[in-house]
């Protein structure tokens, strides 16, 4: 399923932009086969009587959930051996004949860790177990084994009992706990309780929605029934901001999380006041506003006082974004050199750089959470507004294409992970949301009514 | 038994008489006793010195409207000392004076003399004035929404290139023609004002869109401007590529909606 998503992306590749993809193909190569990431087999699994019911179910939510992280590399199933261990004493360790030359192979006695750890699989490691029914409950018997280890003992990781209900929920749940058992062994951090703000024109109107960050419990946040959009959200997630024209003029409001009530923001009168972005330590928001003619960078304090310019040049600047680990540097979009390309600098206006070539149209920067990198979009190698999802690595400032094809790819996002991005696609007639990892897979569609534009991946309010 | 009945009248209404001149001339607690009916009073011994009589004090009209005068008369007679209240003091024997009460008032007029006092009062009727007539109905005026109907709405919109904010020899042309009418507009309508809407085409991103909405409504207006349009009668917003016209991707779609578009101010 998943892969034929992928493949859907990168069919149009194959037509469009076919310099720019060797290129781009041999980076995303480069980063999925990356020698980090544990290899990781998943074995198909089997119930008891009427647990088996819902094991398709169990054995596509755990292979999900698994590969969804971002950091485990999935061995496909299709190299499996046909012989799967169900529980530890499945595993035969093979003997060596008392009296047997030097150099002759053990005997084999049944399934052993070298099945798994040795080619064609050549997994590190190997998940697997069964289920049953026990007091009218399904309960999972699951087990990790490191498959490097030499005997069973030392090759266990995990071996614990899940328990659900016996319906689909139940499979899923404990196919769930088991993942997230697994996950934590390589340090993976949980997206639970994380959000995901965004414009929605389902209700007739754009207003701001959240969601939680697999695309459950969408819910409308405003009722302005004017435009309301680019939503922004302090970094405790107690507060989000955003543009309206609800009172005519173009205006930021900031409402609170927790009660829904709008805060006082002092706002400039103006023809455009857009694009606010909490600075990391949550007291201040950087906007664009026009300027004596032009949208220029300002920040002020989040009810608005104290406003002053940052940027001071006759272009357009928008989208400012400061780097969550210094505080002191931004990102923003300028047409200072001509078309609207990538600019980082200081808050303090020094060390003026431009990051992107000057080709095409840059929009939607986004920090990634340790600073290193940086999400965007970028039209390079495309018709104007045909703009695809990029990622630099700040130290090389390489540029890595992460979506191909004639639709529309915007609005990135790096989740507080820093493993998963949110985005947009037109694909059809309609913009929706999606997530994948941040090199370009695991695509995942989040919504489906009206148009969704503009997520921002923001940490719940603790 | 005619006569007699007409007698007895004459003799009760003698005697009422008397009693009613007493109580308006003294102040007594209680009715004097009915004195006997007699044919004839004899006359008062004379008085050492003679009362106060005040013969006359009227006001002029009774009754006013506020902010409205009245004038207050009077005629005393005897009097040693001569007072109206109300803030009018001690005043001659004859005279009159203007008042201008602002509510209902009751003037006392107090003559002493030694041999007696005479008070009595008038009251000036205040009444608030009626709500004045309504304005006269306005001439009919021309309405600059009207006229901004007629002569502008269906003028077109200024259009752009791709990505710029110049003013193109169309763009002149329809700027020109808006220039003239705006002109004539707010000479007849002087309330009326105007918006210059900036718009994008759906390509650039929203983000830059609305600064390049921007650009493009501020040239529109500082065209009008240069061509004598009163700069405070023109506001400008941005709405970058949100309000298309259409919404094909096709580069005539594309053009109508790089657009300056005027409109009335709400």
């Amino acid at each position: 399923m998943k892969t034929k998503t992928i493949a859907k992306i990168l069919v149009p590749l194959a037509v469009l932009g076919a310099s720019l993809r060797g290129q781009a193909q041999s980076d995303i190569t480069g980063r999925i086969s990356s020698a980090e990431r544990p290899a990781i087999a998943v074995a198909d699994m089997r119930g008891t009587g009427d647990a088996q019911r819902n094991m398709d179910t169990f054995n596509s939510t755990l292979w999900d959930e698994l590969s969804n992280a971002g950091i485990l590399k999935m061995v496909a199933k299709s190299v499996y051996p046909l012989e799967a261990p169900q529980r530890p004493q499945d595993f035969k360790p093979p003997t060596v004949p008392a009296n047997a030359r030097r150099g002759t192979p053990p005997v084999r006695n049944g399934p052993w860790l070298t099945d798994w750890s040795g080619p064609p699989v050549s997994a590190n490691y190997l998940a697997f177990g069964y289920t049953a029914v026990q007091d009218n409950r399904l309960v999972l018997y699951g087990w990790l084994f490191n498959t490097g280890q030499q005997d069973v003992t030392s090759a266990q990781v995990i071996g614990k009992l899940y328990f659900g209900t016996l319906d689909a929920d139940g499979a899923k749940k404990v196919a769930r706990d088991f993942a997230a058992d697994i996950l934590q062994q390589f340090g993976a951090k949980s997206l639970a309780g994380t959000k995901i703000y965004f414009v929605s024109d389902r209700s007739g109107a754009k207003e701001i929605w959240s969601m939680d960050y697999d695309g459950s419990h969408q819910q409308r946040l405003t009722q302005y029934n004017s435009t309301s959009s680019m939503p922004a959200v302090s970094p405790d997630g107690k507060l989000f901001a955003f543009t309206t024209y609800a009172g005519g003029n173009p205006q930021i409001r900031v409402h609170s999380v927790e009660t829904g009530r709008r805060m006082p923001f002092y706002n400039p009168v103006s023809s455009v006041v857009e694009t606010p972005e909490f600075t990391p330590d949550g007291k201040q928001l950087l906007f664009a506003t026009a300027l004596n003619g032009w949208v220029q960078i300002c920040v002020a304090g989040t009810d608005g006082s104290n406003f002053r310019r940052i940027s001071n040049v006759r272009a357009i600047e928008v989208s400012p974004k400061v780097n969550p680990k210094t505080s002191s540097d931004m990102l923003f979009i300028s047409g200072r050199g001509g078309r609207q390309q990538l600019w980082h600098m200081n808050l303090d206006g020094t060390d003026m750089q431009q990051f992107t070539t000057g080709e095409g149209d840059v929009a939607n920067p986004s920090w990634s959470p340790s600073g290193q990198q940086i999400a965007f979009a970028w039209t390079r190698g495309y018709e104007p507004g045909n703009f695809n999802i990029f990622v630099m690595d700040v130290a090389s400032r390489k540029p890595v294409q992460l979506t191909q094809g004639s639709g529309r790819n915007e609005n990135p996002w790096w989740a507080p992970d820093g493993v998963h991005l949110v985005f947009t696609s037109k694909r059809g007639n309609s913009t929706q949301i999606y997530t994948m990892l941040s090199d370009g897979s695991n695509v995942q569609q989040l919504t489906t009514q009206g148009n969704n534009i503009q997520p921002v991946w923001a940490n719940g309010v603790n | 038994m005619q006569m007699n009945q007409r007698t007895l009248s004459a003799a009760v209404f003698a005697v009422v008489l008397m009693m009613t001149v007493t109580a308006c001339s003294k102040k007594v607690p209680a009715p004097a006793p009915a004195l006997p009916p007699k044919a004839e009073v004899p006359p008062p011994p004379p008085p050492a010195a003679r009362a106060a009589r005040i013969t006359n004090f009227g006001a002029e009209p009774r009754a006013i409207q506020r902010g409205q005068s009245a004038t207050l008369t009077w005629s005393v007679a005897n009097a040693t000392d001569i007072a109206i209240d109300n803030g009018i003091g001690s005043v001659a024997a004859d005279g009159t004076r203007q008042v201008f009460p602002t509510n209902t008032t009751t003037y006392t007029l107090t003559a002493t003399s030694a041999g007696g006092n005479d008070t009595r009062s008038v009251t000036v009727e205040v009444t608030a004035p009626p709500a004045p007539p309504p304005p006269p109905p306005a001439a009919p005026k021309i309405s600059g929404t009207d006229m901004f109907n007629r002569e502008i709405a269906s003028g077109g919109d200024a259009l752009f290139d791709y990505d710029k904010s110049d003013i193109r020899d169309d763009a002149r042309t329809v700027l020109t023609t808006d220039a003239d009418a705006l002109k004539r507009i707010f000479a007849a309508d002087p309330s009326f004002s105007v918006v210059l809407e900036g718009h994008c085409d759906e390509r650039g991103s929203a983000e830059y869109n609305l600064g390049l909405g921007d650009r493009r409504a501020t040239a529109a207006k500082d065209f009008l401007v240069q061509l004598g349009v009163p700069a405070d009668k023109i506001r400008t917003i941005s709405y970058g590529k949100d309000r298309p016209v259409c919404t094909d991707a096709t580069e005539a779609c594309y053009q109508r909606n790089r657009r300056a578009h005027l409109a009335p101010a709400q």
